[in-house]
Parts: structure tokens; C-alpha cells; sequence
């Protein structure tokens, strides 16, 4: 019985980072331009066929390398060009709207149009058939008593406890970290002081879409088994986690997706897994109820 | 397909349209590409020989394919659109159990004859005379994987690991558990697990079965989240056997699923490794066209429109009026007493069920789904 909570609990860990590497990225993108970027998750499945055809790629061209050279090599590749979607996405759909002035609400659509075309744009181009991710990884499965833990499993926690500090840290420490927080102060006293306020939205879409890239190759090492519409679910449910955090709060996202991850694993472990959403997301509304700003949330005042 | 065309025209025949309601996109698209293949296979075997004599009369053959998305709901507007836009004969089709159902109803409402190729699940005929299929049942699948995980892995416990909003996967699953428990005593099916068909994470309901201790897990699932749901397990320190249902059998599984999968067991409707006679003239031709096996659902989608067509044949002539014929066509496919299919010989019943044998295969060290036993009703 113990056995299986902890093992639970890990099972947790592993599940709660994947929302928390994508909530970082709604989270990044709502601070700075109060955008809901709802395309994020459908960048994230981007970010997962990305990091498969460069992997077959590799493997292609130099099947003897070993995993993990490959994977020292997929990781920063599908970063960057993770990164260029996010960014081509900017500039084609919410660029011109802000230009413009339109209302916050357009951009949302815009975004949720954009994450429909990625998808169904995948789905055209690479057709229904589902991708299987080449494992590169040696799995190691590591068993104490009645507990396992993959190598794999150790390395995704590590690394949205990674990117958590990274991105603390630049919001935080950096000059561009304090002008993203000054843009989401006021966006239009920020340019007067002489801060290219595109240069920082541009910077804003690069690391959050970069992530989101990074979460998708190593959702794709996990989960090996990719199809155009595995974006969608997650996407939504890590903007729910972000939102539960206090959205536009980078702790908030990070511990809103553990705990999202947290709360889903332990519903399937102790009712019949139907109950897994209703439960999960009764909770998360009731939390929701006594503080409606999330967790980390100040009300009225702006955050990032 | 020009000299068909003007073969067509100088015959002035009109011909004779037959609907397919597969899945091309969504969940399982290998499913109904090799539904497809298979289908245009025979398409062009009957065009090329002038079409289908039908009373003395040559008529071409024209196949429509409508994709249901794998989803349950457009299963049910393809149906319709066969039958109002199109005007087919007869549909073939669908082929998962959660689209069967459903489309099973509208085309029994319709009077139009349907006939699944690959559903197992009782429902999908019950009670509706205008439906057929050319697989077997679940009801009898069940007590097979019963039968054969007793003997092979002497197993005792067993959990069961289903998704819930999938008709073949719960019907399964619930058949299952009912056989082994009544098999073994109460409380042997000591795990019983669902999930919900988008999920990617099965670590939670894994964890559970593994701390109940079962000898085997069964896995009734499709052949995408199987991939998913092994290798999880094995990340979980699972080391004993699977076994797993009819919706494994895909020529996708392996390349999914890999290494994982290797050593495990299914039940199935044919074993394409030594195959013999006509199956095998099917694989191979099926094989150099496409590139790959055919698994199960290609050589049932064959067995299912030669049996469509031969009920036209068995017509004897039709009146061009599609109410009429469409009823013609089904009481001459309720009254086809046995029909010699590269899947087996089928007799049916008066729900339009087939009678007819199951194999259990092995997948290999190489990956290929071996003969291992052969289970007749």
C-alpha cells in the first residue's frame, strides 16, 4: 500500500512536469502581452515532430553515434526551430492585430485559429499515420523493493526543475527580465523609456516557444507515440494549471502543473479513473473559488 | 481504368455503388487505409474482368469511401451520407466496434445492409436485420483469451487494463473479467482498470494492477495506446505477460510498439505468417502492392464485400430502384447459408452473426504474428 503511493507519487512527478514545462509558457506569454496564447500546446506537438524528424535524421545519417550524443544534439535543434514557429507565429497573426489596437479578445481567436491550423496543417501534410519516437535513451529501470523509476522519468523532473530557475532567474536578475515585467506594467509608457518593446515580445515567444519545444521532445521520449491532435488535451489542461497558479506568475505555473499533475495521478490511483477530470477539475475550481487570482495571483496589480 | 470506363459506357450499364464508412483519419487511419487497399484490390480484380455479372448483365463497380474520423458521431453522418447523398447499394463497414454501433442503428433505421468487417461487439447486430459482419464475437473471443492464458501462462489472477468509452474495449474487458471469474472464482480478475481514449498516461492504473500481483494483464485495446500502455508498464517493473485482443493485430503495432511487444499473444482472426491456399494468394498479392502485410482487418474487409457482392449476384437481377434493391440485397445476404472467406469459413446465425474459428498468434523475435493455437466455436 505504501509502495504503490509512492510510486504513485513519482508517477505524479513525471506527469506534473509536462503541464508545468508547458504552463511556464502560457504563463511567460500572458505576463508580458496579456495574451492567452492558446496555440502554445499545438506548438508543443510542433515541438515533438520537430525533435522526431531531426532525430531520424541523425540516426539516419550516423546510426553508430550513441543516444545520448544524438539527444545532446536534438536538444538545442529543437529549441531553436521550436522557438522559430512560436516566433513566425507572432509575427504572421499577433503582431499585425496589435499594430492595429484590436481588442484583446480578437487575439485570442487568432490564437486559437493558429493552434487549429498547426494541427490540421500537420495532419494534411504528414497524414493520419501516428510517428513513433526512436528511443535514444537507454532505459534504465531502477527497482527498489516495490518502487521503479526510469532514468528517463528522473531526467524530465530534473529538467522542468531546470527550467524553472532558468526562467526565474532571467524574469527576475536580467535587464530583459525587467523590462518584460515593465511592459506588462504599461505597455505604452515602456517604449518612451526606450525599450524596443517587439524586441522583447520577440524574446518573450523564443523562450516560451523554445520550452514548449523541449517539453515536446521529452514528451516524446516518455510517450513515444506521436499524432497531430496530442497537443490539444495537454495544452488546455496546462493553461487551466497555469491559471490555477495565478496566470502570469512563473511559480504559479510551475506548481500549478505539479499540482495538476499531482491531483490527476491520485484520483485514477484511488476512484475509477471516469471520475479522473471531474474530480481533478472540481478541485482545481474550488481552489479557484476562495482565492480567484490562483495561488500565486495578486489581484489588480501586474505580474510576470 | 480508361478501357473499364469505356467498357462501362458502351455497356451502358449504370453500376453498382457500394459504401465504405472507414476510419482514414483520427485514432486507427491504418485501419481503414488497409480496409481501403484491400477493398480497391478486389475493385480492380471485378473491373478488369468487366464488371459484375448480375443476372446475365455486367455491371462496373463502384467503391465510395467516406471517413468516419475513428469517432463515434461521424461514423454516424458518414452512414447517412452513403446512404441519402450517394445512394449506395449496400455499406461496408465500420470497422471499430464504437463506430459500429451507432452506424449500425442508422442503417437499420434506413433499411440499407450493412456489414461490419472487423466489430466484435454483440450490440452492433442485435436485433437489427439489415446488419451482418464478418468477424467474430466477442462473447466467444473472451472466453478464448480465458481459455488460452490458463493454459499457456497457468495463470490465476489476471487484471485488465480497458478504455471506457470504447463499446469493443469495455464489452471485451467486462466479457473477460465475468469468464475468468466464473472460471477461477470470485475475485481472480484481481485488477480492473479503465481510461479514457485520449489519455497518454497509464502510470496511475498500472501502478494499481501491478500492486494487486495478477499473473497476466489483458489489454482489449487498440493497437496505438498498447504500444503505450506496455511500455509503461515495463518502465514500472513489470515483467510477466500480456495478452491482448483482435485490435492488436496491425501491421502499425510493431513499429509502435517495438521491442516491448515481443513475446506477448493475441487473439485474433488470421495468423498472415504460414498462411495457406487463398489467404495466402491474398497476402502476397496485398504485400507487392503496398509494401506490407495485410493484417486482420484487410483480409475481413475482403471476406466482407465478396460477401456483399455475392449477394448481389444472388439478386438475380436488379430493378434500378434503390429501396427495392437495397432490400433485395439483404434477404439474399440473410439467406447465404456459408461462405468460404480467405478469414475461414463462415456460417451464419439469425443475428447475422458468422460462426467461425479464432487463432491465438505469438508476436516473434522478428516481429511477425505467429500461428500458435486455433480455437473453433
Amino acid at each position: 500500500m505504501l509502495a504503490s503511493i509512492i510510486q504513485n507519487l513519482f508517477n505524479a512527478f513525471q506527469w506534473g512536469s509536462f503541464y508545468s514545462l508547458i504552463a511556464l509558457g502560457y504563463t511567460l506569454v500572458y505576463g508580458v502581452l496579456r495574451l492567452i496564447n492558446f496555440a502554445h500546446g499545438d506548438i508543443f506537438m510542433v515541438g515533438a515532430y520537430i525533435a522526431f524528424f531531426i532525430a531520424t535524421a541523425i540516426l539516419g545519417m550516423a546510426a553508430s553515434l550513441p543516444g545520448w550524443m544524438v539527444l545532446a544534439m536534438v536538444i538545442p535543434l529543437t529549441m531553436i526551430l521550436t522557438a522559430v514557429v512560436g516566433v513566425s507565429l507572432e509575427r504572421i497573426a499577433y503582431r499585425p492585430l496589435r499594430r492595429k489596437g484590436a481588442h484583446r479578445l480578437y487575439v485570442v481567436i487568432t490564437a486559437l485559429m493558429c493552434g487549429l491550423v498547426l494541427e490540421n496543417g500537420n495532419l494534411a501534410l504528414l497524414g493520419a499515420s501516428r510517428k513513433s519516437f526512436p528511443e535514444l535513451v537507454d532505459k534504465v529501470v531502477y527497482t527498489v523493493g516495490d518502487l521503479s523509476m526510469t532514468n528517463l522519468k528522473i531526467g524530465v523532473v530534473f529538467s522542468a526543475i531546470l527550467v524553472f530557475i532558468f526562467l526565474h532567474f532571467i524574469v527576475t536578475k536580467t535587464k530583459i527580465g525587467m523590462a518584460m515585467r515593465a511592459i506588462s506594467y504599461d505597455k505604452f509608457a515602456v517604449p518612451l523609456m526606450g525599450i524596443p518593446i517587439d524586441t522583447v515580445i520577440v524574446f518573450t515567444f523564443i523562450l516560451g516557444s523554445s520550452f514548449a519545444g523541449l517539453a515536446g521532445l521529452l514528451f516524446a521520449l516518455s510517450y513515444p507515440i506521436l499524432d497531430p491532435y496530442m497537443g490539444a488535451m495537454i495544452g488546455w489542461k496546462a493553461f487551466i494549471a497555469a491559471v490555477v497558479g495565478g496566470i502570469g506568475d512563473i511559480r504559479g505555473a510551475f506548481l500549478g502543473g505539479f499540482l495538476l499533475g499531482f491531483v490527476e495521478i491520485l484520483v485514477v490511483a484511488v476512484f475509477p479513473s471516469t471520475y479522473r477530470d471531474l474530480i481533478a477539475f472540481a478541485i482545481l475550481m474550488t481552489i479557484l473559488c476562495i482565492k480567484p487570482t490562483g495561488m500565486f495571483g495578486v489581484a489588480g496589480t501586474t505580474k510576470i | 481504368m480508361v478501357c473499364v470506363l469505356l467498357f462501362a459506357a458502351a455497356a451502358g450499364a449504370e453500376s453498382i455503388k457500394v459504401g465504405f464508412n472507414i476510419p482514414l483519419t483520427g485514432d486507427i487511419p491504418k485501419v481503414g487505409e488497409e480496409s481501403k487497399f484491400a477493398a480497391e484490390m478486389l475493385k480492380e480484380d471485378i473491373n478488369a474482368a468487366g464488371g459484375l455479372e448480375i443476372g446475365g448483365k455486367k455491371y462496373p463497380l463502384e467503391f465510395i469511401y467516406e471517413d468516419n474520423e475513428s469517432k463515434a458521431e461521424s461514423a454516424v453522418s458518414a452512414a447517412l451520407k452513403l446512404i441519402e447523398r450517394d445512394d449506395v447499394l449496400a455499406i461496408v463497414g465500420p470497422n471499430s466496434s464504437k463506430q459500429a454501433v451507432p452506424a449500425g442503428q442508422v442503417c437499420d433505421d434506413n433499411q440499407t445492409p450493412m456489414i461490419s468487417p472487423w466489430s466484435t461487439n454483440p450490440d452492433t447486430t442485435k436485433d437489427r436485420p439489415w446488419v451482418f459482419r464478418a468477424a467474430f464475437l466477442d462473447p466467444f473471443q473472451g472466453p478464448v483469451a480465458v481459455d488460452f492464458a490458463m493454459e499457456q501462462f497457468g495463470a490465476k489472477k489476471a487484471a485488465v487494463l480497458y478504455a471506457l468509452d470504447n463499446d469493443y474495449s469495455k464489452g471485451l474487458a467486462e466479457i473477460f473479467r465475468d469468464d475468468f471469474n466464473a472460471k477461477n472464482g470470485a475475485g481472480a480478475v484481481v485488477g480492473f482498470e479503465s481510461y479514457s481514449s485520449k489519455d497518454q498516461d497509464f502510470s496511475a492504473q498500472l501502478t494499481t494492477i501491478l500492486a494487486a500481483k495478477p499473473d497476466f494483464i489483458f489489454l482489449p485495446n487498440n493497437y496505438n495506446e498498447v504500444a503505450l500502455i506496455i511500455k509503461q508498464a515495463h518502465d514500472l517493473g513489470w515483467k510477466n505477460p500480456f495478452m491482448g485482443a483482435d485490435a492488436w493485430g496491425n501491421s502499425e503495432l510493431m513499429a509502435l510498439c517495438g521491442d516491448d511487444c515481443k513475446g506477448q499473444y493475441f487473439s485474433t482472426h488470421y495468423a498472415a505468417a504460414g498462411a495457406t491456399g487463398e489467404t495466402k494468394v491474398f497476402i502476397d498479392r496485398y504485400k507487392e502492392k503496398y509494401g506490407y502485410e495485410p493484417a486482420d482487418v484487410a483480409a475481413l474487409t475482403w471476406d466482407a464485400t465478396n460477401l456483399v457482392l455475392k449477394a448481389i449476384q444472388n439478386t438475380g437481377g436488379l430493378s434500378g430502384k434503390v429501396r427495392a434493391d437495397r432490400k433485395a440485397v439483404r434477404d439474399a445476404m440473410a439467406a447465404i447459408p456459408e461462405f468460404p472467406g480467405i478469414t475461414g469459413n463462415m456460417k451464419f446465425d439469425a443475428e447475422g452473426d458468422p460462426i467461425k474459428c479464432a487463432v491465438v498468434v505469438k508476436i516473434n523475435e522478428q516481429g511477425e504474428f505467429v500461428f500458435t493455437k486455433s480455437v473453433c466455436p
